[in-house]
């Protein structure tokens, strides 16, 4: 069975970069999408392995996402990496605080969130 | 393209896209100086400084990124309440935005030149360099109010700030729970922001999956309300929406906290009455309000930033008016805040398309007219060999006829449809030259009112394109050249600040640009003599020329080669340039100018150029499309109306000028017909006119011009060719080429 992932992140290039990134890794599906609310949506209908989120975004902001999943009994369980910009310590700070797994910080290598990605998913 | 070329194009594309929205943001900013800061608006600039610094990063583009870090840091500083937005904040902002488009156009050839290195590195010293003072470290607001820690947690910094100034306000706190279909959610939320909005600030959405089960979600709003709970109530009448107060213990120790960082006052409404009565209650005791007032110069003095903060009651910097001030003339009434429910939604229902994408399409449309013209000819055909064709043959003819018009029409729509996919509004780049004017007249020390109207007017996306520059170079003379400074309009009986105005207007096919000042206007007989006196002009053709033809001399090349020309009042600096940027668009430009009252440029522009209508004539048998842009009017001569000056023939229309003719027939070496009357086809393309001598006209037709393959590419004067769809293949005139060598005829012989 595929492994499926979900991007949430408003800038298309950099969905389209992590996208790459993940998708690179066989046996991976993605789903994006560009906002909260759409995430929300999206939820219920896949049953997601990794969630992968950035913070600032128009709808609802990352770390409301991360807390709603962290206290779903249904999603509780999905890893959740952030993706962040340099210089939002504190909101990174309080997403690992909600429960996130790990954060990325823009820029950051394809490699090394391959890696992450690898490493939740126990992917060799 | 290969990926990395892809990738290039992707980030350079969507850059693009929020620099432009940075740059509206930045406008409506602007437009609101000496005004406080509408907290969204404030956030929304944030929010695009902070996604271009993650693209830029993610990209390894990384002078935009350290540009964006260094602005996005400032912005966080203005948004989170510890720096207050004033002239020289603003200015640095809006330069800022000049670094973005300068770098991007770098970026997007591969290129870091070091003068923008240079640039970058002065501009982010100058970033880092505005006052940065923490707010004094009293009892954070936040701890008074009855809120639990988890929900707390998920709160952004920003987030966090506004309700902190919420509470520092008194402002009446509410947690608003509302349930939704999981469906629909999106719609209903939107809804009751909707109803909010104007009541007060919504501060934080917040999804919570009880009590949900597998189809619900529910959503708790942290909202700011300035009005009653009935009025709030009344309001979410019809609405899921459930409200419950959040208690706010009082504040422990003395008064307010008015001291260190005084506190912005609310928007509209309510918390401004309060803000504002106690202003009132202050200044009843003379002695208090007095020290109040020094105290908080004293602060702001103290943080280095001015006194635009409104809260200190009334300070000489925003009384005084900034020394640009820009000014929409919109028909729909003022610009909306960039960042409303509709906004959003229209940002995702928007797609991107490459251009080429759109003119291939539109190749295939112009084919498929063609094989539209084929199946009405056959259908024609059918219908008209009646004595041979059978009932059933004719029968048919009818129905592919009737079949053929249905697909005319379908036709009709599809490329209609395509033209307005390529339509942009022309105020994405009166946008741009707002900034430009804020900068030349704070440059050259000039007072403006730059007045723009007609932003919403659409053009071709690529004449968009290439309308900036010469905008710009026209914009740039009038401010240059054309305004006085203030001394010398109050000497003169002008008002002391100029007024340059940007106008567009939609006059059917065709967008009417005016630029125009009411500067110092052009001396038309300092023109001439310079026109002497650099040879462009004989003394014959000097005397000859009326005011208006002696206007049109600054459009000639070499007529004016120093940067400035201070001894003439203003022009000529590169308006060659423009003049010929005008007419590849197929544009047609008029300069009008009144000695102390001013100068005006026109500018006609046809609406796109994928699809030109055109002006069939015929010579000597012969038909030739003329492309209609450029047909002023058409005239009726007899030969009697001809005259030769100086071995040229010529027609002196209505007296007004003096019009160079060329004869078709002699051109292409077709035998002349010597007929008692010709019609003068009137052509102009940028400041130039020339008459076309024709035999006959043949009607009007929309064309898609293709070019010429081979050997037929050099020919002058033909640009191309289209089909009229009857199988008939006709060229199409250069009008531009014409033109060009008319002109070096002119020249010659001066």
């Amino acid at each position: 069975m595929k492994f499926k992932v979900l991007i949430v992140e408003d800038s298309k290039a950099s969905r389209e970069f992590i996208s790459a990134a993940v998708e690179s890794i066989s046996g991976l599906e993605v789903i994006s999408t560009s906002s909260g609310f759409e995430a929300l949506k999206l939820l219920p209908r896949h049953r997601f392995d990794l969630i992968i989120t950035d913070i600032n975004m128009p709808d609802i902001n990352g770390l409301e996402l991360i807390s709603f999943v962290k206290q779903s009994p249904h999603y509780r369980d999905t890893p959740l990496f952030i993706v962040t910009t340099e210089g939002r310590e504190k909101d990174r700070d309080r997403g690992l605080a909600l429960g996130a797994a790990e954060y990325l910080v823009k820029p950051f290598s394809p490699a090394s969130l391959e890696g992450l990605v690898r490493r939740y998913l126990k992917l060799a | 393209m290969n990926q990395a070329g892809k990738a290039l194009a992707e980030f350079v594309a969507e850059s693009t896209e929020i620099v432009d929205v940075l740059g509206k943001e930045l406008l409506v900013l602007d437009q609101q100086r000496g005004q406080e800061p509408d907290p969204d608006l404030l956030n929304g600039i944030f929010r695009s400084a902070h996604s271009l610094k993650g693209l830029a990063a993610l990209f390894g583009q990384e002078g935009i990124a350290t540009l964006a870090h260094h602005a996005e840091d400032l912005l966080d500083r203005l948004r989170l309440g510890k720096l207050s937005l004033d002239d020289g904040v603003l200015d640095m902002l809006i330069e800022s935005l000049d670094v973005f488009q300068g770098m991007l156009a770098q970026a997007a050839r591969e290129e870091f030149s070091p003068s923008m290195a240079m640039r970058l590195k002065e501009l982010v010293a100058r970033l880092d360099g505005v006052g940065s003072a923490e707010a004094a470290g009293e009892e954070d607001p936040l701890d008074r109010l009855d809120l639990e820690p988890q929900v707390r947690a998920v709160f952004t910094e920003y987030e966090e700030h506004r309700l902190r100034e919420n509470v520092r306000r008194g402002v009446a706190l509410w947690r608003i729970r509302a349930p939704f279909d999981l469906s629909d959610f999106d719609t209903g939320l939107t809804e009751l922001n909707v109803r909010l909005k104007p009541l007060g600030e919504v501060v934080s959405t917040l999804p919570s999956s009880e009590p949900g089960g597998a189809t619900g979600i529910a959503f708790d709003l942290i909202f700011g309300a300035k009005v009653s709970a009935e009025e709030l109530e009344a309001k979410l009448q019809g609405t899921p929406a459930q409200i419950f107060a959040l208690k706010v213990r009082p504040a422990t120790g003395a008064a307010e906290p008015m001291g260190s960082v005084a506190p912005p006052p609310a928007k509209k409404g309510g918390a401004r009455e309060e803000e504002a009565s106690r202003t009132r209650a202050s200044t009843a005791d003379g002695q208090e309000s007095g020290s109040r007032m020094e105290q908080a110069l004293e602060d702001s003095r103290a943080e280095g930033g001015s006194m635009s903060d409104s809260s200190v009651v009334s300070s000489p910097h925003t009384l005084s008016e900034p020394p640009v001030r820009t000014l929409m003339l919109s028909e729909d009434g003022p610009p909306r805040g960039p960042r409303t429910e509709e906004s959003l939604r229209s940002l995702t229902q928007t797609v991107r398309v490459d251009i080429g994408r759109l003119d291939a399409l539109m190749n295939t449309v112009g084919e498929l007219l063609l094989i539209k013209a084929n199946l009405q000819r056959m259908a024609e055909a059918a219908r008209q060999q009646q004595e041979v064709a059978t009932a059933a043959s004719r029968q048919y003819g009818q129905e592919l006829a009737r079949e053929t018009r249905q697909l005319e029409r379908k036709l009709d729509a599809l490329q209609q449809g395509l033209l307005e996919a390529r339509m942009v509004p022309v105020g994405q780049v009166f946008d741009k030259l707002a900034r430009l004017v804020r900068r030349i007249a704070r440059e050259e020390g000039k007072e403006i009112d730059f007045i723009i109207s007609g932003g919403e007017v659409e053009l071709d996306k690529l004449i968009v394109e290439e309308l900036s520059d010469p905008l710009m170079h026209i914009i740039r003379n009038a401010i240059d050249h054309g305004v006085e400074s203030p001394e010398t309009r109050l000497a003169n009986g002008k008002s002391r600040r100029a007024r340059v105005s940007l106008r567009a207007e939609q006059k059917g096919n065709h967008v009417f640009i005016e630029v125009s000042d009411d500067g110092a206007g052009i001396d038309e007989l300092l023109v001439r003599e310079m026109a002497l006196k650099r040879g462009l002009i004989t003394e014959v053709q000097a005397r000859e020329m009326n005011r208006r033809e002696l206007l049109n001399l600054i459009f000639l090349p070499g007529f004016s080669t120093a940067r400035k020309v201070s001894t003439l009042s203003g022009r000529g600096v590169g308006l060659d340039v423009v003049k010929n940027n005008i007419g590849n668009l197929s544009g047609i430009i008029d300069v009008w100018s009144e000695r102390g009252q001013g100068t005006s440029f026109h500018l006609t522009l046809p609406v796109t150029l994928a699809i030109i209508r055109a002006l069939l004539v015929g010579v000597s048998g012969r038909t030739y499309a003329v492309p209609l842009n450029s047909v002023l009017e058409i005239l009726s001569v007899t030969p009697g109306d001809i005259r030769t000056v100086e071995r040229r023939e010529v027609l002196d229309v209505r007296g007004e000028h003096t019009l160079p003719l060329v004869r078709m027939a002699r051109l292409f070496g077709h035998p002349e017909r010597n007929s008692g009357r010709h019609f003068v086809v009137v052509a102009g393309l940028a400041q130039e006119r020339l008459g076309i001598v024709v035999d006959e006209l043949q009607g009007q037709q929309d064309i898609v011009v293709n070019s010429l393959g081979g050997r037929l590419q050099g020919v002058r004067g033909i640009s191309g060719a289209t089909d009229l769809g009857n199988r008939r293949t006709v060229l199409v005139l250069d009008v531009g080429a014409l033109l060009e060598e008319a002109g070096s005829l002119d020249r010659r012989r001066a």
